[in-house]
């Protein structure tokens, strides 16, 4: 690191005491980079294996990296928690403006503890921090008006993140996301519970520093290096183009789109909420994460009448990616863009995780239909694939809460099931529902040994799609072994906090190029150490806090709806699944 | 470089084209040999949220600088083309043409205690991905 870089502050703030103080840290920074690697230490020191996840020891981290604000694309926050979700280790990354924030504000982490005896937002403009109160926005029916508020009311526009949850944090539930401008998520493993759970509305970071670097003329030259690959990558401006949606096409012409809870893989209606179809009828806007040239945001306008006025419209802007199409289009199956973009909506203003979400109410109407629940446990509510109304209805009620049934559902679909039952096609894995990627062994088994969120957790999809492309087949212990190497890479770029969609960009020789430049001299061999004893700190926590391989539920499900790669087996997923295991901790 | 210095002056040609990237900003910093943004003599921010797009607030190389006419030691003089160039050992540092300036185009660099002024070099133009920026120089269309 470079003499004078203030990575190596950690921010921590005490919610209970209402105090902050920074603390250097040298020693995290040097030795794990950032990112991923100084949170998952930082949680390993700050989280006891008692801890509540609803608790007020329980720690909310943030951490960036080195090439944050030097590089471009090196623009995410990780943010570890212990979830309420899993009871077990969270992890979720975001982009917007979160980490040019938060290193231009001056810092490398931020550790928030403790719980405040009433609703309060932090605002962190570089070395002040404020605790204002927030009771007039807890309770605030639509979390928009939530980011508009503090818009107004807080200095450093252009140069500021403004995290905020929902009503959904507010109520703790399990699955309730934390919104970061407007239109990005920490979405997964339940962080905006924790956030409820300390009464901590929203967090405000505002900065605006200049950082040293080693050797300016290199710097510029490997700045355009990257910068360059990144703005004439065909891939990149695919992402540009479509965006992730580009995905829904494919996978369904593979029959790998989990559709209406994953009794099959493919939709019929899968063109109308295809990457194309809001390209050519939707698309209002594209934006761009502070940072970086691809500008991958999509944003959708919705133009809508309102029923007691059809001369009077509204036109809202929601942002659409391939998970939340995923889990609320096809795995609800609803064949209707506006309608699809309805619901997404509904689900950004309670401050949901979308992918959840849709995979508890796809459980909930197979489970009606198999008559597990009535419509005295939905409160009259008739689940049909397609009914986005109900849907709404039923996410309305889970915030209120008021019976047995509601209260399940605002856990989970793992935590669901074991009351009502329905297992067999409650589609998580190690507790979190699923994403939309039905490709075949590879991502189930990455889903099962992996701690962060969605497919980008590991190399799952890429590899069934070898095996679907190659007709060649993998034993568990081949795939175990690709999935392991490529995820201690990937703890590297997501210490470096590099996008993953530009993991073909960030090459390991370009990655030690640029990390020397900010004073790093670290070897490819040196990185795989690092990246594998990140793993093994992650493996730890999840240990130390209950994980067993050998006790994970695998739904039924997965082996009866055929997958591109062909069906596959409990035993070969269980094989491979403790086979990753074995190799991680073989050294 | 003189040429342009004395001839280009900085244009939005399109604001709608903005994603917000600031990669514009970045590139003005590194100008300076920095990362970062600090040292930017261009700003983007959301149009009230970004929804609504974004604004580019750079300096518009004013033929009559307000900036200037404030300035209590003489540390801005005009430049030929538009906008104004800074003599920094002049400069005291009392933030007259910051807080002068309409549209808010003169920034602060808070290490150097000195504002931050557009030179209309171009490289912000250089790394805008979308053509939202351009350098005009005399004689384009």
């Amino acid at each position: 690191m470079i003499v004078g870089d203030p990575l190596k502050k950690v921010l921590h703030i005490d919610l209970s005491i209402k105090r902050f103080w920074v603390e250097e840290r040298n020693d995290l920074f040097e030795k794990f980079i950032g990112g991923v690697g100084v949170a998952s230490q930082l949680l390993s020191e700050e989280c006891g294996k008692k801890t509540d996840p609803l608790g007020p020891e329980n720690p909310i981290i943030f951490a960036v990296g080195p090439l944050t604000g030097s590089f471009p694309l090196a623009s995410k926050t990780v943010s570890m928690f212990k979830s309420p979700l899993t009871g077990n280790l969270g992890e979720s990354h975001a982009g917007g403006r979160s980490a040019i924030a938060i290193r231009m504000a001056g810092y490398g982490a931020i550790v928030i503890k403790g719980q405040s005896s009433e609703p309060v937002y932090i605002a962190v403009h570089e070395n002040r921090v404020y605790f204002k109160n927030a009771s007039v926005l807890w309770g605030m029916g639509n979390s928009y008006s939530v980011g508009r508020i503090l818009r107004e009311r807080e200095s450093g526009a252009g140069l500021r993140t403004i995290m905020k949850i929902g009503r959904a944090g507010e109520e703790l539930i399990s699955y309730a996301s934390v919104i970061t401008e407007t239109y990005r998520h920490f979405g997964r493993l339940g962080l905006g519970a924790v956030f409820g759970s300390k009464k901590l509305k929203a967090i405000v970071i505002s900065g605006n520093n200049s950082l040293k670097v080693n050797n300016v003329k290199q710097y510029r030259k490997t700045y355009d290096e990257i910068y360059n690959s990144v703005v004439n990558s065909p891939a990149m401006n695919k992402y540009h183009e479509l965006g992730t949606p580009m995905n829904v096409n494919v996978l369904n012409s593979i029959e790998a789109l989990p559709t209406r809870n994953l009794k099959e893989a493919k939709f019929e209606y899968a063109d109308n909420i295809s990457g194309e179809a809001f390209l050519e009828k939707y698309l209002g806007r594209r934006i761009a994460c502070a940072h970086c040239p691809v500008s991958c945001i999509h944003l959708a306008a919705l133009r809508e009448s309102y029923d007691s006025d059809p001369y009077f419209f509204k036109t809202t802007m929601i942002s659409y990616d391939y998970e939340p199409i995923f889990s609320l289009g096809s795995m609800l199956g609803i064949p209707n863009p506006d309608e699809l973009l309805r619901l997404l909506e509904e689900i950004e203003i309670l401050g949901f995780d979308a992918m959840s979400a849709g995979v508890v109410l796809a459980w909930a109407t197979e489970s009606q239909e198999a008559g597990l629940i009535s419509e005295k446990d939905t409160f009259g509510i008739r689940f049909k694939w397609g009914d986005y109304r109900s849907y709404i209805k039923a996410l309305r009620l889970v915030i209120k809460c008021e019976n047995e049934f509601y209260e399940a559902l605002g856990r989970g679909v793992e935590h669901t099931s074991t009351v009502y039952g329905g297992d067999d096609f409650a589609l998580a894995f190690g507790g979190n529902e699923m994403p939309g990627y039905h490709t075949g062994p590879a991502v189930y088994i990455g889903f099962l040994t992996g701690a962060r969120h969605s497919h980008l957790d590991n190399a799952g999809y890429s590899l069934d799609q070898k095996v679907i492309s190659s007709n060649e087949k993998l034993t568990p212990d081949e795939t175990a072994n690709k999935l392991l190497s490529e995820e201690i890479w990937r703890q590297i770029l997501s210490s470096l906090v590099v996008c993953f969609f530009a993991r073909g960009i960030y090459t390991p020789e370009i990655v030690t190029k640029a990390l020397e430049i900010m004073g790093y001299n670290l070897t490819y061999d040196d990185s795989l150490n690092i990246g594998r004893e990140i793993l093994k700190i992650k493996n730890n926590f999840k240990k130390e806090n209950g994980f067993n391989e050998n006790n994970l539920r695998i739904p039924k499900r997965i082996f009866e709806t055929k997958a591109p790669t062909g069906k596959f087996t409990e035993e070969y997923i269980r094989q491979g699944v403790s086979a990753y295991f074995k190799l991680l901790n073989s050294d | 470089m003189c040429d342009f210095l004395v001839n280009g002056k900085m244009v939005v040609v399109d604001v709608n084209l903005c994603v917000g990237c600031q990669s514009c900003m970045f590139a003005c910093t590194r100008r300076f040999g920095n990362a970062g943004l600090g040292k930017s003599a261009i700003h983007i921010g959301s149009a009230g949220g970004i929804e609504r797009g974004f604004v580019v607030i750079i300096c518009r190389g004013c033929p009559d600088p307000p900036c200037m006419k404030v300035c209590p030691s003489n540390a801005l003089r005009k430049r030929d083309g538009g906008g104004v160039i800074l003599d920094v050992g002049k400069c005291i540092g009392c933030k007259n043409c910051l807080r002068e300036c309409t549209i808010g185009a003169i920034f602060w660099d808070e290490e150097m205690n000195k504002p931050v002024i557009c030179v209309h070099c171009g490289i912000c133009a250089d790394y805008c991905p979308y053509g939202v920026l351009k350098l005009e120089k005399k004689g384009d269309d």
